[in-house]
């Protein structure tokens, strides 16, 4: 059965910045959803979703044997901490952007 | 883990980290290393800064502050520290744990790592590859320039057998892999053990956010006593593989998941994270929980390494103005919003202000507001504006515009604070290994 869920309570994520890249990595809580997220969460997906915050090339990286995927995010902050205004500088909430994005899964 | 491991600690993943947690890990830590990692990109231009304007300061204003929680039982217990909490002047902090260590009663040897400032090699012709433009061109003030040394510069402080290495700009895993290399003897072209060594770096070097920090989000990720998490170690072997861990009692956690997420924080292409030391591969990693909160590592690698070393130049950023106002009760959000139309209108056509102003409303827009736009049902908002220029004057004319909100702005508005702050920018060059003197310098009380 096809459901669709956030993707919060199928995955974990967190932030890291480096200069004005951020990146995001998304972890499956369980493996069988792996692939569901990695269908679901394309570089192409994130980079459309957030244009005015994400400026630049999204690319992704898979660890399939963690169940991972890793997004590197370019000019996604602002000009990084040497430049934005933004509080959250570093962009470290952005693993909740992608957190609450809808995902379709099988076999909820 | 049968047989002899290396215990290494982490007493400090950046420089405002908590100081109860390290001191816990020297006293019931049973450690042979304790490294505090204090160093963000632009902590150490702020240190240029202090050391122009005072020439014995200029490292870690908390320095004595960390080391006074744990020399005693370090020097007791037989654990190495190694920190870079020298930062722009390694020298003086070297001679202040000396001085320390005499008030403390204890007789200590520190060495001291230096090298990794080449504000000297950067001209007005060194060209900035993030801007295309050189510093000449950039119309940037050059503050001060620090290459990240890799753990070739810390091996011969660590063969004066010394209870303290003080180093400034060191990539933050190679405070880590330099004592597991010179315990184990490991080369620095055996790429694989470095790319293991590194991965046991990395892992620790943010302290807690390999125990349970950065992660609790309930209900789905719950952890245990968070208010008292304890900080990392690790037990590793003579391969490079580790158990990640923490001691008995702390708060927090230690799981494959605390570890995944750390494993990539900051990391872009898995298979290709460059320190000074090895292009480090994380793809292969495995991870196994062996016991309650004892997790195994293994399966790290790593390629050769780059050719050139990275160098964070440091330049006068001008300051950053921040002002915040508070609306609350019903309209909070329209008030708030009226009120950053009369900031924005005076700052533009009474003070001809033509700096980027951001104008946020907390609660409602603030961190993703670039991002989305979302329902304003709060009923409590905070205001903030923020600007950066050259010209303290319009910075505090920005703060001068909010906090007259009081008396000219909507109703019911109030809780202003402001702050000035001078800040730094940064930008990464690339220098030759060979431009770099390394030298170690032994100090003993």
């Amino acid at each position: 059965m096809k459901r669709t869920v956030p993707l919060r309570e199928i995955a974990s994520a967190r932030t890291g910045d480096k200069g004005n890249i951020s990146c995001v990595s998304v972890w499956a809580y369980n493996p069988k959803h792996y692939d569901d997220i990695r269908s679901s969460l394309t570089p192409e997906r994130i980079a459309a979703t957030w244009p005015n915050l994400f400026r630049g090339s999204v690319e992704r990286y898979e660890i399939p044997a963690l169940n991972g995927l890793n997004f590197v995010i370019r000019d996604a902050l602002e000009g990084g901490v040497n430049a934005s205004l933004n509080l959250d500088f570093h962009g470290k909430s952005f693993s909740f952007l992608l957190l609450e994005l809808p995902v379709e899964v099988n076999d909820l | 883990m049968a047989g002899r491991v290396v215990r290494i600690g982490a007493g400090a993943g950046f420089a405002g980290d908590r100081i109860d947690p390290a001191r816990d890990l020297a006293e019931r830590g049973n450690l042979d290393f304790l490294v505090f990692e204090c160093l963000a990109e632009r902590t150490l231009a702020y240190g240029h800064l202090q050391r122009s304007q005072d020439p014995s300061r200029g490292y870690n204003p908390l320095l004595e502050k960390r080391l006074a929680a744990v020399l005693q039982a370090c020097v007791k217990n037989g654990t190495t520290i190694v920190t870079n909490m020298g930062v722009a002047n390694p020298r003086a902090a070297g001679q202040a744990a000396i001085e320390l260590a005499r008030r403390m009663g204890l007789s200590i040897r520190v060495a001291v790592v230096e090298g990794d400032d080449v504000t000297a090699h950067i001209s007005d012709a060194t060209l900035l590859p993030e801007i295309a433009r050189t510093v000449g061109e950039s119309g940037l003030r050059l503050v001060g320039a620090n290459a990240y040394l890799g753990a070739e510069a810390i091996l011969p402080a660590l063969d004066a057998e010394p209870h303290l290495v003080i180093t400034g700009r060191v990539a933050d895993p190679s405070l880590f892999l330099a004592p597991l290399a010179h315990r184990y003897g490991w080369k620095l072209d055996d790429w694989t053990t470095l790319g293991a060594g590194t991965a046991v770096g990395h892992l620790l070097e943010c302290t807690t956010q390999v125990t349970g920090g950065y992660f609790a989000d309930p209900p789905y990720k719950i952890v245990p006593n968070l208010a008292y998490v304890g900080f990392p170690f690790a037990e590793v072997g003579p391969d490079g593989s580790a158990i990640v861990t923490k001691l008995d009692g702390t708060g927090g956690c230690v799981t494959p998941l605390t570890v995944k997420e750390q494993l990539l924080y900051e990391v872009h292409d898995p298979r290709a994270y460059l320190t000074p030391d090895v292009t480090a591969d994380f793809s292969a990693v495995r991870i196994n929980e062996e016991g309650a909160d004892r997790i195994a590592v293994n399966g790290a690698t790593g390629r050769e390494r780059p050719d050139q070393l990275k160098t964070i130049v440091g330049f006068d950023g001008g300051f950053l103005a921040e002002a915040e106002f508070s609306y609350a009760g019903p309209g909070a959000v329209e008030r708030a919003q009226l009120a950053t139309e009369i900031v924005e209108e005076r700052m533009r056509h009474v003070h001809h202000c033509s700096e980027r102003i951001r104008l946020d409303l907390i609660g409602v827009n603030s961190l993703h507001a670039t991002a989305l736009r979302r329902s304003a049902s709060t009923q409590d908002v905070r205001l903030r504006a923020a600007m950066r220029t050259a010209d303290r004057d319009m910075a505090q004319t920005l703060l001068t515009e909010v906090e007259s909100l009081w008396v000219a702005g909507p109703a019911g508005g109030g809780g202003y604070r402001g702050s000035i702050n001078a800040s730094v920018t940064t930008h990464a060059v690339y220098v030759d290994r060979d431009s770099i003197k390394l030298k170690v310098k032994v100090l003993q009380s």
